[in-house]
């Protein structure tokens, strides 16, 4: 192992390597209830030829490699259940270009939600991304890479539907480029070049997205959130079927939670609005909330609590504090819309029988073509019981998302078997001749897919 | 169980019939007033029970202390009228729980300031004008259990005031207090005409925030300097429940050398915040919210104000960014009190 | 000790490393903890440390030296506390502190450490340099020694024993001179203030100092303070009440920003050059004075203010907090914070980049030395500045 090591630093440099026991303990876990499991060295990358260099090695040695972005997941997708190479992807952190007239952003895979936002607030105050609600570490790439959802998913979609283009290092060493930038023009379009599907979804078991162009989207000078609130869950599917119809707002989520009381047994919905002027601010306004909620309203079943002006980006969340213990960990699907009713019930229905407040979201995504519908199990991680009950709501969730006829939305070991079992044979078939084929020793990721 | 002290006699034999002619929501002539405030009376069903807007002006209207505007809120219950949508009244009725654990009493044995639910606001608790005043409802965890619940006369559900507002006062009580400082108006509202209105005993003596602020700066007159700002007072709905009290605005505004621009919306004829009728069920509420809060404003800047001056903080957050917008400054009194002291107001932006 | 005794040993796993920490108040990037800046492992964050404090005190991991090393590069930049959205924010950086407390109890330190208190506890200065030569860099000044002064001016350890930093107390000295203001030094008498004792988590040696100087103080009659650094300011002016010693403090820049107010100092010379401005972290997050010294820089002719993006409670840390200025934990790459401060001010354009503290003035400078900035970027202290101002020779 310790030829290893001193190949890492050679490749590296000291300070970007380490196999001490600290580094090794904080990188064996996931801030879920993913149990531990170390990795033997703890490295740093800063460019993608080192990245190369590294998979070369791991493939000379058969040694795993873990791609960590953020690590916020939560679904422990970047645990090494393997041991082997944890790559800390976050050094590769520069924000190459932005294009302003074709609308998009060409970042390393290190790059976070909060620094490209905060980016784009002071140089390009007219362009926005689609910022997903993790805390503002959570990179770019890494949501990318796990079909994640913003705050512009209603109307343009997953993150994965905004890449323009892709660098990855795969398995065996080679850099690829996938998008126009392949064919030596910008980065600025996807298709119509052959797909990429081979590194979304995959859990980086295909390869290392080094570089990742993300297409940016007007941001208009007031952005703000109505709200409204009902309390029959039945009516979400349809008040959210009428809103996407209008096409006058962006983000749309309904959310229930316990606590605080307030907010439960009922379902909150906010519903984003962007607007250059007054003028237009309350045409939307009006179209929204006067025409097309205003029959719930005048027959007292929803309510209209308001637009406030201002939306908090990076977003914050305290949702691990809730119960004082330091952790949460959700499921998230994708969930026909019309399903919402039953998940929220049969999501309390879970939580309240393992003792946990329960927590529930729906988020559009496109015409509400479907939904990102997640429950939230928090706990106390100084006390294991509560870990244990997490961990079987959790699982429990797994099986309902299944159940109810959604898919599990970047599934942790557990959900990856659900949905393996019923994946079609020779789709299944095919993704092992594909991981065969980039992977074939077998290095990127293990634990993870394992459809051998 | 508390019943309210209302008097059919006394809108049979009204001359004026104030309460639904100044009213600025409802259009109506004398003859009509009089038929629709009884047939409220007698528990059938009025236009002015859909149309109220819970601005609580009537009950300073009456010039004969009747409650009507209580008695619109308890008829819109017992028909089943609510201004608001269900799932907001379900939301308000839960807001008022308190989940946080139980307060600290900490024994007083004299007066203090009550802040309600706006332990929030403590920041704005400092220098001389407080200085040895003890606070009560310092947590923002649990504030609810300080909680006056006249909100709740927004949500037609005197039901849930009734029920609650005893264990609130019991609470207050325990700190062993004689006079109780309300720094929202509401809460003075609460003890000194709603509870009275409907019998609930109330122990301590309640005292309008203004009338402690202008008894204080008579203390400390000497350094007082004048803040000779151009200034316009937003009322808020609780005022009218107390408006005995108004007096002090003005007053408090002559010892600071403040100038009160001359408005239309103003005394009798102030325009509430429309916090609350922008959610009402009434067709058209959103709109009615914002032109209540357009003309309002306008009102302030036509007439040269360069500060808004707060009272209820609950204004202050509906109105206070939108007043910023227009080029005035949101102000709470209790700061502007101490900027005329020379101190630095706390909320000052 | 276990889990149970520590102090935070109920809320310390409170902490989801959600990585906030890493963050400045304006998100600009992720290098705003400076430790973390320089190593970019994630066990050099705030985070990161809190989850293997927990970790050693219940047993999981051993103390090692590697352990040692990532507790004490911590610098005390309060960034961390100011960036952590969860209710408990109030005492992650007192957490860090007690844990390393714990270590210097069990005598479990890396040797620097070591040193670094066993001067002061020997010497009365981090650096082992002799008591006696303490007030050696007054020789010369004219500045008197306090004998009931309106004011005893503070000048620190650093202040007194490096050879940079004596410059800056030096202008200071002669600024307030020029300005009549009535102060006296303590010279060789002065004693370490202590902060960074406290930021190491050695509470004992803390209280020995504290108490000394509050005596010494008191017994002199010691009324009002002026501070060199923002060290001795925050330690004099937060930590020493808890002692019994209650004196009204002032930094630098609040003496010099009034007396400029209050015209007493003639400052026409100006100060010709483009300048921007380094928050420290013990008067910038630890006592939210941010504007002091820019009321400063905006009063001399001649002078433009450019602000860094990472300004005010934004400030990336200099690395030489927690006694990094002398065990040097976060040197030794261009990621070291004060080299990437040192590369944010060149890149404003600026020609000077002004400081208010005698470590960061120290810290930086070697720093623009090692970017090879020197001729392109000079580090000068508020005070130096204001003097040249003023046409004081340096």
């Amino acid at each position: 192992m310790d030829a290893v090591y001193e190949a890492l630093v050679k490749i590296v440099g000291k300070d970007h390597v380490s196999n001490q026991p600290e580094e090794l303990f904080i990188y064996s876990w996931d801030l879920g209830t993913t149990e531990p499991h170390r990795p033997d060295y703890a490295v740093s990358p800063r460019t993608t030829e080192e990245i190369q260099k590294i998979v070369q090695l791991g493939n000379k040695e058969k040694i795993p490699i873990v791609p960590l972005g953020g690590g916020l997941s939560l679904a422990g997708l970047a645990v090494p259940f393997k041991g082997g190479m944890l790559l800390d992807l976050k050094r590769m952190d520069s924000i190459i270009e932005v294009n302003e007239r074709a609308r998009y952003a060409l970042v390393e895979c290190g790059v976070s939600q909060g620094q490209l936002t905060s980016y784009l607030e002071r140089h390009y105050p007219h362009l926005t991304h689609s910022e997903p609600g993790a805390p503002p570490a959570a990179t770019i790439a890494g949501n990318v890479a796990i079909h994640g959802q913003g705050d512009l998913a209603q109307p343009y979609g997953f993150n994965s539907d905004m890449i323009n283009g892709l660098e990855v290092v795969i398995p065996t060493g080679e850099i690829c480029q996938f998008g126009s930038c392949a064919i030596g023009a910008g980065w600025f379009t996807l298709h119509p070049l052959p797909d990429v599907g081979l590194f979304l979804g995959w859990n980086g078991t295909t390869g290392i997205i080094t570089k990742v162009s993300m297409r940016l989207f007007p941001c208009k000078k007031i952005r703000g959130i109505g709200q409204f609130v009902v309390a029959d869950e039945e009516l979400v599917p349809e008040i959210m079927y009428k809103i996407t119809h209008t096409q006058m707002a962006e983000d749309i989520v309904a959310a229930s939670q316990a606590i605080p009381p307030f907010t439960s047994e009922l379902q909150h919905l906010t519903i984003n609005i962007a607007a250059d002027s007054e003028k237009e601010l309350e045409f939307k306004l009006e179209i929204i909330f006067d025409d097309t909620l205003g029959e719930y309203i005048r027959e007292g079943e929803g309510g209209f609590l308001g637009f406030i002006r201002g939306l908090q980006k990076p977003q914050i969340s305290k949702t691990s504090d809730w119960r004082k213990g330091g952790g949460f960990e959700y499921v998230g699907s994708i969930m026909p819309i019309e399903k919402y009713p039953a998940c929220y019930r049969r999501g309390k229905e879970i939580s309240e029988r393992h003792g946990i407040p329960y927590t529930v979201l729906g988020r559009c995504i496109g015409a509400a073509h479907a939904m990102m519908f997640s429950w939230t199990y928090a706990f106390n991680r100084a006390e294991p019981d509560t870990i244990k009950h997490a961990r079987e709501a959790l699982h429990e969730t797994d099986d309902l998302v299944l159940e109810l006829g959604g898919t599990i939305w970047k599934p942790g070991v557990y959900g990856q078997k659900l949905v393996m079992e019923r994946l079609n044979a020779n789709t299944l078939n095919l993704m092992g001749k594909v991981k065969q084929l980039l992977d074939p020793n077998g290095i990127m990721n293990p634990g993870n897919w394992e459809v051998r | 169980m508390y019943a309210l002290k209302y008097d059919e006699n006394k809108c049979i034999s009204c001359s004026t019939q104030d309460c639904l002619i100044k009213c600025q929501y409802i259009d109506i002539d004398k003859e009509s007033a009089k038929r629709e405030i009884l047939k409220i009376a007698h528990g059938e069903d009025s236009f002015v029970l859909h149309d109220c807007v819970t601005c609580y002006a009537c009950e300073e209207y009456c010039p004969s202390n009747n409650h009507p505007y209580y008695l619109i809120v308890e008829k819109q219950e017992a028909l089943d009228i609510p201004p608001l949508p269900r799932p907001i009244i379900q939301r308000g009725i839960n807001i008022g729980i308190p989940f946080r654990g139980e307060p600290m009493i900490e024994k007083i044995n004299g007066r203090a300031l009550l802040m309600g639910v706006f332990s929030n606001l403590i920041f704005l608790i400092q220098g001389k004008l407080f200085e040895g005043l003890p606070i009560i409802s310092t947590d923002p965890r649990k504030m609810f259990h300080y909680f006056c619940q006249l909100m709740y006369l927004h949500y037609a559900r005197s039901s849930v005031i009734k029920e609650r507002l005893p264990k609130i006062i019991k609470t207050i009580a325990e700190h062993q207090v004689t006079e109780v400082i309300c720094f929202h108006d509401e809460c003075y509202g609460t003890y000194a005409s709603y509870c009275p209105a409907v019998g609930i005993e109330v122990p301590f003596k309640p005292v309008h925030l203004f009338e402690y602020l202008y008894n204080r700066l008579q203390e400390l007159k000497n350094d007082i300097r004048p803040v000779k700002l151009k200034v316009a007072y937003q009322r808020p709905c609780s005022s009218r429940l107390s408006p005995d009290k108004h007096h002090f605005v003005q007053a408090i505004f002559d010892l600071i050398g403040a100038e009160a621009v001359k408005r239309e919306y103003v005394d009798e004829n102030a325009l509430c915040c429309g916090g609350t009728i922008e959610g009402q069920r009434r067709e058209g509420s959103r709109k009615r919210a914002a032109d209540v809060q357009r003309r309002n404003i306008e009102d302030m800047k036509n007439a040269g104000a360069e500060v808004c001056v707060f009272n209820c903080p609950a204004c202050y957050s509906t109105l206070g960014k939108m007043v910023a917008r227009n080029g005035i400054k949101p102000v709470f009194m209790s700061d502007l009190c101490r900027l005329a002291i020379g101190e630095n107001p706390a909320g000052w932006r | 000790m276990a889990l149970a005794d520590f102090k935070y040993g109920d809320t310390i796993h409170r902490c989801f490393r959600c990585g906030y920490c890493k963050f400045p108040v304006n998100w600009t990037d992720v290098n705003a903890c400076p430790a973390y800046a320089r190593f970019r492992m994630e066990t050099y964050s705030c985070g990161g440390r809190l989850w293997l404090t927990r970790a050693w005190l219940s047993d999981e991991i051993a103390w090692t030296d590697h352990f040692a090393h990532i507790m004490f590069s911590c610098t005390a930049c309060k960034n961390c506390e100011v960036k952590c959205p969860l209710r408990f924010n109030v005492d992650i950086l007192n957490m860090i502190t007690a844990a390393k407390g714990e270590m210097v109890e069990r005598g479990m330190i890396p040797s620097g450490v070591k040193e670094f208190l066993e001067n002061i506890q020997l010497h009365g200065n981090p650096y082992g340099m002799a008591k006696a030569k303490r007030g050696e860099w007054m020789e010369g000044t004219g500045l008197l020694l306090y004998q009931g002064q309106d004011y005893l001016y503070y000048v620190g350890c650093v202040g007194s024993y490096d050879t940079r930093a004596q410059e800056a107390a030096k202008a200071l000295g002669a600024v307030m001179q020029k300005a009549g203001v009535s102060f006296g030094t303590l010279g060789k008498d002065e004693l370490c203030d202590g902060n960074e004792v406290h930021m190491m988590g050695e509470k004992g040696l803390f209280e020995m100092v504290a108490e000394k100087n509050i005596a010494q103080f008191k017994k002199l009659g010691v009324r009002g303070i002026i501070t060199l650094s923002p060290h001795a300011y925050n330690a004099i002016k937060n930590i020493y009440p808890w002692y019994g010693g209650q004196f009204e403090v002032l930094h630098q820049t609040q003496v010099l920003r009034n007396l400029i107010r209050d015209t007493r100092l003639d400052i026409s010379k100006g100060f010709n050059a483009q300048v921007t401005f380094h928050d420290p972290c013990f008067l910038g997050r630890w006592n939210s004075e941010y504007e002091a010294s820019r009321a400063i820089l905006r009063a001399l002719p001649g002078l433009t203010l450019i602000e860094m993006e990472k300004n005010r409670d934004s400030a990336l840390c200099c690395g030489g907090g927690g006694g990094n200025f002398y065990i040097d934990f976060l040197g030794g790459s261009a990621d070291s914070p004060a080299r990437r401060r040192v590369r944010e001010a060149y890149e404003t354009g600026a020609d000077v980049l002004a400081v208010a503290c005698p470590t960061c003035l120290t810290m930086l400078e070697d720093a623009v030395k090692s970017e090879e900035l020197e001729g392109k970027l000079v580090v000068k202290d508020i005070s130096e500045i204001v003097a040249k101002a003023c046409g004081i020779a340096s």
